[in-house]
């Protein structure tokens, strides 16, 4: 019987049995950041044990950092002493640091791929959940726990157990309106968010062929609010093509060996997946979550839900308390809710296709009054190639904060935070309460929706609006 | 043989979903320290918008004061792999989560700080709570035997992993068992550079 991409990967990287049904996996990349990290380089220190591989470990500062100013005391005190704490510990450990004033700087999932470190067929763990974004190169790529980040960093290893597989088919073409974030969202919609748990998912079919590596990875980024372990596509030559020349990718001597190992990572023809799911891309249509979780999704076009149309009690009375705390009445057309907010960035929606598709719905028009609108870039690079192709100063002309890169509005770790009862549009990954701030009221969307929203002032489908392009 | 893991008041948080930014919020996450979580547990629910404790919250109801068994539902943890989230729970003094499933991430941070974490049916989660409902619940928990010593000789068993199993009765510092295999390690990383010397 064939495997599947996903135990492909896995048995490649098994040192050893640990014991009954648990393998010691080698982990090729290790990526960290300020938030996940300090506890774990403490417990390093206290047991007397050193960075076992510090030349596979890459640091960076983005979860609590300011997108205002350039410099550690700018979102707090206590920030400030996280960030100087993960300078201390890279120095100490060798390990490398894109610190706040890297020109490439940025939120770790939006700069490991553009550093080349991301590969196919790797390993690749972070102390981040959006850890999954990795696994658009085909690598299997996994958010864990500082507990874990210490054991990597000590041993360059991680016990792990055989995953479940799911595979989800996305057939037919995505309209020129709908974009990857469009797909997630209804995949999870569709699987709900515990339906990926104990899963690696391997997304498939046309419509994911026909993605960008910006576009998979803003699909795999969200596996993980499905509950999937990770979400992985196998390469292909869109692959090979955004990794050439890129700073850590294979130099010229290896490329073709790289590639030609590259080519042997795909699911056999005969592999038997766990699960499988398959939708019709052709039907997805903009989307927009209504509720507190990912799973409370929506088309544009479609009515706010009622609690009664839920056949699970428990659901019933999820969408009762979100529709509560979101400030919604079934049977409400988004499209007549107004927005306070509009966030466009993240690990989900920060790259640079990203800012182009929002910036084609923003050009030569103004961000509605009472709005206040932020761009977000995901990196240094990112930024400097959206000043350089002239985005930024389309978003400025609107109206729009163009910031430095950060994970920013997000989580709200730093001060870009969303007031109690404010309701902010937003391309990121978690509509959770409070995720934004105290009481925020978040609704995700694409990048070219967050953008309509904020000229509009409330919800619009982008597919309606005249002169749109995709 | 019987061996108690943990025993005590059980607390009933009844939904799903519970995620981690509820467990404790942003704010919290800028401490370079893994203690002083426990006054951050479930802020947003617990804490009105003034500072002071909300009633209506479960965990601030006199009857569940000491508790150190949360019952809970579906795909608990889910969202951020934060383990100030497990960190939180365990300081306010929890130590054992029943519920119909966990977050992957969440379960093993938990499994990591030495917690036990019981996921159960639907129907058994129903009967938990439903018991819960009845007045304040004591239960002990018999990791051994894999059973919820439930009182007047009541019980519901559960399974696990018995990776796990071994790993929470015995105590073992898990980087310490990988470091034994050090030599594989070493072995690991000479094969792989010599196949594969893009990868460093």
């Amino acid at each position: 019987m064939g495997q599947t991409l996903y135990q492909k990967i896995y048995q490649s990287h098994v040192v050893g049995a640990l014991n009954g049904s648990t393998d010691l996996l080698f982990v090729d990349r290790h990526l960290i950041h300020e938030v996940t990290s300090p506890q774990a380089f403490a417990g390093l220190r206290q047991a007397g044990r050193q960075v076992r591989r510090p030349d596979l470990t890459f640091a960076t500062m983005d979860h609590n950092t300011s997108t205002q100013v350039r410099s550690y005391d700018a979102a707090g005190e206590t920030s400030r002493k996280q960030l100087e704490a993960l300078a201390a510990n890279c120095a100490e450990s060798g390990i490398e640091l894109l610190d706040l004033y890297h020109p490439d700087q940025g939120i770790v999932h939006v700069i490991g791929p553009e550093l080349g470190l991301t590969q196919p067929g790797m390993i690749i763990v972070c102390g981040d959940s959006h850890t999954s974004t990795h696994g658009a190169f085909g690598a299997i790529a996994f958010g864990i726990g500082t507990s874990e980040v210490e054991h990597v960093l000590a041993t360059q290893t991680l016990p792990q157990q055989v995953a479940k597989t799911l595979k989800v088919e996305v057939t037919g073409t995505l309209s020129p309106f709908v974009t990857p974030k469009d797909v997630i969202l209804a995949v999870i919609g569709a699987l709900g968010t515990a339906g990926g748990n104990g899963y690696v998912a391997e997304f498939c079919g046309d419509a994911i062929k026909g993605m960008t590596m910006e576009g998979r990875m803003t699909l795999c980024n969200m596996s993980i609010e499905m509950g999937a372990k990770a979400g992985l596509i196998a390469p292909d030559a869109t692959t090979f093509a955004y990794l050439q020349g890129r700073r850590f990718a294979p130099k010229a001597e290896h490329w073709d060996a790289a590639v030609s190992y590259w080519q042997s990572l795909y699911s056999d023809a005969d592999a038997q997946f766990d699960k499988v799911v398959s939708i019709d891309g052709n039907q997805i249509k903009p989307q927009v979550t209504w509720g507190t979780n990912p799973e409370q999704v929506i088309a544009i076009d479609q009515p706010v839900p009622s609690p009664e149309s839920f056949t699970d009690l428990i659901k019933a009375d999820a969408a009762r308390r979100a529709l509560t705390y979101m400030g919604l009445e079934a049977g409400q057309k988004l499209t007549d809710v107004s927005v306070d907010v509009v966030f466009i960035g993240s690990c989900t929606n920060s790259r640079i296709e990203d800012l182009r598709a929002a910036a084609a719905v923003v050009a030569g028009k103004t961000v509605a009054a009472g709005v206040r609108a932020l761009v977000v870039p995901g990196s240094g690079q990112v930024k400097r190639q959206a000043e350089a192709e002239g985005l930024a100063d389309t978003f400025k002309a609107a109206g729009f904060e163009w910031r430095e890169p950060g994970c920013s509005m997000c989580l709200g770790m730093n001060d870009d935070r969303v007031d109690a009862g404010q309701r902010c549009a937003s391309t990121s990954n978690r509509n959770f309460e409070g995720r934004q701030g105290r009481g925020s009221r978040t609704h995700l969307v694409s990048p070219a929706m967050a953008a309509a929203a904020a000229i509009h002032g409330k919800f619009v489908d982008v597919a309606t609006l005249t002169g749109a392009s995709a | 043989m019987s061996e108690i893991f943990a025993k005590g008041l059980v607390c009933p948080l009844d939904k799903n979903n519970v995620d981690t930014d509820q467990i404790i919020p942003k704010q919290f996450l800028t401490s370079v320290s893994r203690d002083g979580f426990a006054e951050a547990l479930f802020f947003d629910w617990r804490y009105l918008a003034d500072g002071s404790a909300n009633p209506e919250f479960v965990l601030n109801e006199p009857q569940y004061q000491g508790a150190s068994v949360l019952l809970t539902r579906a795909n608990f943890g889910c969202g951020s792999s934060r383990e100030h989230a497990p960190w939180a729970i365990q300081q306010y003094g929890f130590n054992v989560i029943i519920a119909e499933s966990f977050a992957d991430i969440f379960f093993n941070n938990s499994i990591n700080n030495g917690m036990l974490l019981i996921s159960l049916s639907a129907a058994n989660i129903d009967f938990l709570f439903n018991r819960c409902k009845q007045g304040p619940q004591q239960w002990q928990i018999d990791l051994a035997n894999q059973e919820i010593l439930l009182g007047n000789n009541a019980a519901i068993g559960f399974s696990i992993d018995a990776d796990i199993k071994q790993r929470l009765l015995s105590g073992l510092d898990f980087i310490g068992a990988s470091e034994t295999f050090s030599p594989q390690i070493d072995q690991y990383e000479a094969r792989r550079r010599a196949a594969q010397p893009w990868l460093g």
